[in-house]
């Protein structure tokens, strides 16, 4: 598989190229900030109508990842809709495809800051799940260990040669792992922001998402 | 012929001036619909612009607060000069007149008495009058309007500024049916094209020209004593040669393509200037203050030379200059007889120019110049019909004005010169793309942002969008660039700007030129780059903005022309003497050919390809045929062009070159392969800009200063993937053909070659190739080796932080408290 394998509170994990992360032992499929209808509510709000194919998009992939992984369990990390209504103004097909990802699964929604209420699609909701040793809600509590969290959508630069390259990347380090966002229309945060250097331990690593996963220290 | 009113008459004749023939003539064509007026730098063109103006308002006492005569220029600088100059007849004669300007710069308080009271002259920019139209009180503002001046417009009716000014126009025409326009242009090569950009669409447009005056005194700077370097643009071998032309002239502009080479002159010629002569740097990267400060200094006549750039280029007087000095090929004839017009602002007085070849190819390319000045053949590029971009931001900006109907906007638009021949299709898929993206996938239609009420008006469907629409006017497309300052305890000096991408491949350590000073990069905080002082002579890293100018397609036929000679004694010895060995060794250019040479060098295969296309086309030349290359299996490892060739470099040496010059085929790596090139998505984001999908100002932005946006390579890449046809793309292959990309150079150089292409196989480097070998700025071949760069790279940096991708599995320290 496509990825960077290493261990969390001794729960071996793989950090996919595709910004996913799979838990083997239980074939769990992670995913987070997926933020589903961003075009919509961008246009509800009187702002530019930005190309509405970025649900689409994002389903397509977690299907690719779904198929390749043949995960048994999917947590969507929180921000999986840009917010309610979002989720409500999914057209039809779309939560067709929703439902036909979720048969034969099990299908857990954490909450998000972005879309705090339950959806009308099937699958479990709940603030945080804790499967031990790991725990998966939506944003880093400083103090805990085995914990997986989204929400910061952590990107990296690195400079191969003076070229600026950057991606959506992991942060990982011995407490915990940062997603980063899988939606198609997500922007990032710099891991050389404060929230995430105090988050993180100074050893952390980042695995850059891309065709190959490649992992620096993280930057600061 | 209409009769000067006596208080002007005495006003001339007590200045011991007579009234220019072309300013009398101005006022005999007071009434035309439209004017347009060809004069040089200095023949007195703003009195001739305004005199009508003057005369009506002196002679018909209004008593309305209108807009008599609006004025528009391109800069903001050029509304305030102008302020001052017509502030002197004014006063002079004692003319009931009042003059106001209308900036980016003008203090909130005083727009909203503009729009209540009006003055009789107004001084504005393109953005700034978009901005007025925008209001719902536009047609209050404008009522009673008789005029508008646009000065330097051969300036705006080359760029996307000038293409809103004239929509802005039809506005105004609409409102005001009687309104009149007049065009003050420098010296071009197609007088009736501007005129045609300028009228109302279909009026006549009477052009007017005036004596040109003497032809310049122009010349190569003498290298016989010292040779110019094979390749670069620094030209500091001219420098002692420079400096002796400072001392004997009393004020010289030292221009320059490139802001970069501009810094790393100025920088050499101040290490050179032992006796101290006030030399001072302007150009468009400067922080404002700094530039102001060169800019009176140079108005109380305190500077012997000025090293600039483009940004002098327009015609603000800078007092007297009476020698101009361009270092490095002009690139463009008409650039070059504009700036060379900054010299000797004196009416009648030829005007003195140096040109200072930076490389020995540009030696031919200023001959080629001198040439073409010498015959009076001016260069340009026919521009084709109104972007669709600017439309669908003009379209937005009537909607925040109020209700209107497609039908009559339709037919309001088609009286702009550049959008005469818009069609219906066009506009329909723009007025589409305004109220609903539109997009393949019809989707959420109760959000669209323009609706159409039972009345068949549209109107916008949240009144209060307008502000964000309001916020993103214009079209200039600033790259993103990053504040420079001096690193102090509170709030260092600003010293300028510097592109992002450049700031980017920035370490701590690194020195760089700004403002003619050698600094020392810190740190990045908060979007600012902090520097120190540095004490070294010499900077790490001098380049900085990368904007390059092509050479024109007029000027390099001459190039060819000059080449296919027999012998060259119009060049100086080293270059005929280089010219004639490379005729020897493998061949000349030529005009209907094209030649290719292949050779090994180093134990690489090196392919050189002598398009003349100008630098942007070569260079995408260059990312197509790589491409091409590496699918032959040529294995490619990397190019570097100029303006008139392109060298790769790889394993393989090429023997057929047929099917890599096919045009469908090089047509299809535009479409296929260049689809996915950071350039396109560079294009492709600044017409996504303009037509309103991204916005580079939003309040919540300018409050935060950071917000989790996604680059607009995401939405590049989606409609690509979703929707190929939609607008926006269209209109991004449509810019491809011209700017960075210039595909349209590469048409015509197919159709120049028509398939006559002259294979060459050396066994070493040729006299010509030699050259590329110096140039920086070498491109690596994209796609895998980005992987593999970024392997080697976070291979590097955890083999240096002493970790490997396995390290983390061991657990955590226990009972270690987090901070």
């Amino acid at each position: 598989m496509n990825g960077h394998d290493f261990t969390l509170a001794g729960a071996r994990l793989v950090a996919l190229g595709s910004g996913a992360l799979f838990w083997p032992a239980q074939s769990l499929l992670c995913v987070s900030d997926l933020h589903l209808g961003k075009s919509e509510r961008r246009a509800r709000l009187g702002e530019p109508p930005l190309p509405p194919y970025e649900t689409r998009d994002t389903l397509e992939r977690l299907e690719v990842d779904l198929k390749t992984t043949r995960a048994s369990t999917v947590i969507c990390l929180g921000d999986s809709f840009d917010d309610s209504a979002a989720a409500q103004a999914l057209s039809e097909s779309e939560k067709l495809w929703v439902a036909a990802l979720q048969a034969g699964r099990r299908w857990v929604w954490i909450e998000g800051n972005h879309d705090p209420g339950p959806v009308e699609l099937g699958g479990t909701h709940l603030f945080e799940l804790p499967l031990p040793p790991l725990t998966f809600r939506h944003i880093a509590q400083p103090g805990h260990s085995g914990e997986l969290s989204g929400h910061y959508h952590p990107k990296v630069t690195i400079r191969p040669r003076g070229r600026a390259i950057t991606r959506p990347a992991f942060l990982i380090d011995s407490d915990r792992v940062v997603l980063p966002a899988y939606g198609t229309y997500t922007g990032g945060l710099r891991s050389n922001d404060t929230a995430l250097q105090s988050l993180m331990r100074p050893e952390a690593l980042a695995v850059l998402t891309g065709p190959v996963p490649h992992v620096v220290p993280m930057p600061r | 012929m209409r009769r000067l009113p006596d208080k002007f008459q005495h006003w001339f004749s007590d200045r011991g001036w007579s009234i220019h023939p072309h300013q009398q003539e101005m006022l005999d064509h007071a009434a035309d619909p439209a004017t347009l007026l060809i004069a040089p730098t200095g023949g007195g063109k703003t009195l001739a612009g305004f005199l009508p103006t003057l005369v009506e308002l002196s002679e018909h006492r209004r008593d309305t607060d209108t807009i008599h005569t609006l004025y528009i220029s391109p800069l903001k600088a050029l509304a305030a000069d102008i302020k001052r100059n017509l502030m002197t007849p004014i006063s002079e004669m004692d003319l009931p007149i009042r003059v106001e300007d209308r900036t980016g710069d003008t203090p909130a308080s005083r727009k909203r008495r503009q729009r209540a009271a009006p003055p009789d002259i107004l001084l504005t920019t393109p953005e700034s009058l978009a901005l007025l139209t925008s209001y719902e009180d536009a047609p209050r503002t404008f009522a009673g309007l008789q005029r508008v001046v646009i000065d330097e417009i051969h300036a705006l009716a080359e760029s996307k500024r000038g293409d809103q000014l004239m929509l802005a126009l039809s506005r105004l025409q609409a409102l005001c049916p009687d309104l009149r326009r007049v065009g003050l242009s420098a010296t071009v090569e197609d007088p009736t094209a501007i005129a045609k950009f300028l009228a109302r669409h279909p009026d006549p447009c009477h052009i007017l020209t005036a004596d040109p005056g003497p032809d310049p005194d122009i010349s190569m700077l003498d290298i016989s004593d010292a040779t110019p370097p094979w390749a670069g643009g620094g030209a500091a071998y001219s420098i002692p040669a420079v400096l002796n032309e400072v001392k004997r002239h009393k004020t010289t502009l030292i221009f320059h393509n490139t802001r970069a080479q501009a810094e790393i002159f100025f920088h050499n010629l101040w290490l050179a200037n032992d006796e101290g002569l006030p030399i001072g740097i302007h150009h468009g990267s400067l922080d404002r203050g700094q530039r102001e400060r060169v800019e009176a200094a140079m108005t109380r006549g305190e500077l012997r030379a000025i090293v600039c750039t483009g940004s002098l280029d327009l015609g603000i007087d800078w007092g007297d200059v009476d020698l101009v000095i361009q270092v490095g090929a002009p690139k463009n004839v008409k650039r070059l007889v504009q700036r060379i017009g900054r010299a000797n602002h004196r009416y009648n007085a030829p005007s003195k120019a140096l040109l200072v070849p930076a490389n020995r190819f540009e030696v031919i390319e200023c001959q080629a110049a001198l040439e073409a000045v010498q015959a009076h053949d001016l260069d340009g590029e026919t521009r084709g019909p109104g972007p669709l971009d600017v439309l669908c931001q003009h379209i937005l900006i009537i909607a925040c004005a109020g209700p209107f109907d497609a039908d009559t906007l339709f037919n309001e638009l088609r009286t702009a010169g550049p959008y005469s021949t818009l069609s219906r299709a066009d506009f329909d898929d723009c007025l589409a793309f305004c109220a609903t993206g539109g997009y393949a996938l019809r989707a959420y239609d109760q959000w669209q942002r323009l609706k159409q009420s039972p009345d068949g008006l549209w109107h916008l469907r949240d009144p209060r969008s307008a502000r964000l629409i309001r916020m993103n006017i214009g079209t200039i497309q600033d790259t993103d660039t990053l504040k420079v300052r001096m690193r102090r305890t509170r709030g260092g000096k600003p010293l300028g700007e510097i592109e992002e991408g450049f700031a980017a491949s920035l370490t701590p350590g690194d020195t760089f030129l700004i403002g003619g000073q050698v600094v020392r990069f810190e740190s990045l905080r908060e979007m600012v780059v902090e520097v120190s002082r540095d004490k070294g002579r010499q900077p790490k890293i001098a380049t900085f903005m990368g904007t390059k100018f092509a050479t024109s397609t007029q000027l390099s036929q001459r190039i060819l022309q000059i080449l296919d000679q027999s012998d060259w004694p119009e060049l100086p010895t080293q270059t005929r003497d280089w010219i004639a060995l490379q005729n020897k060794l493998s061949q000349l250019p030529q005009d209907r050919r094209l030649l290719i040479e292949s050779f090994p060098h180093e134990g690489r295969e090196h392919t050189c390809v002598y398009g003349f296309a100008g630098r942007n086309a070569q260079q995408t030349l260059g990312l197509i045929l790589t491409k091409r290359m590496e699918e032959l299996g040529l294995a490619p490892l990397g190019f570097v062009s100029t303006d008139y060739a392109t060298l790769i470099c790889g394993l393989e040496p090429l023997t057929d070159p047929g099917p890599l010059f096919d045009p469908d085929a090089l047509r299809d790596g535009l479409d296929q392969w260049l689809a996915g090139n950071a350039l396109m998505k560079r294009t492709f984001r600044a017409s996504a800009t303009i037509a309103g999908l991204i916005q580079r100002n939003t309040p919540q932005a300018r409050k935060s200063g950071r917000q989790a946006t996604f680059s607009s390579d995401i939405l590049y890449d989606t409609l690509a993937k979703y929707d190929p046809d939609h607008l926006l793309l269209r209109i991004t292959r449509h810019e491809a053909m011209r700017g960075l990309i210039d595909f349209g150079r590469i048409e015509q150089m197919l159709a120049r070659i028509d398939g006559r292409i002259d294979l060459r196989r050396l066994d070493r480097v040729t006299p010509f190739a030699a050259p590329l070998f110096l140039e920086a700025g070498r491109t690596p071949i994209e796609g895998a080796a980005q992987e593999r760069l970024l392997a080697e790279e976070t291979a590097r940096l955890m083999e240096t932080a002493g970790l490997t991708g396995e390290s983390l599995q061991s657990p955590a320290p226990q009972g270690k408290p987090r901070a």
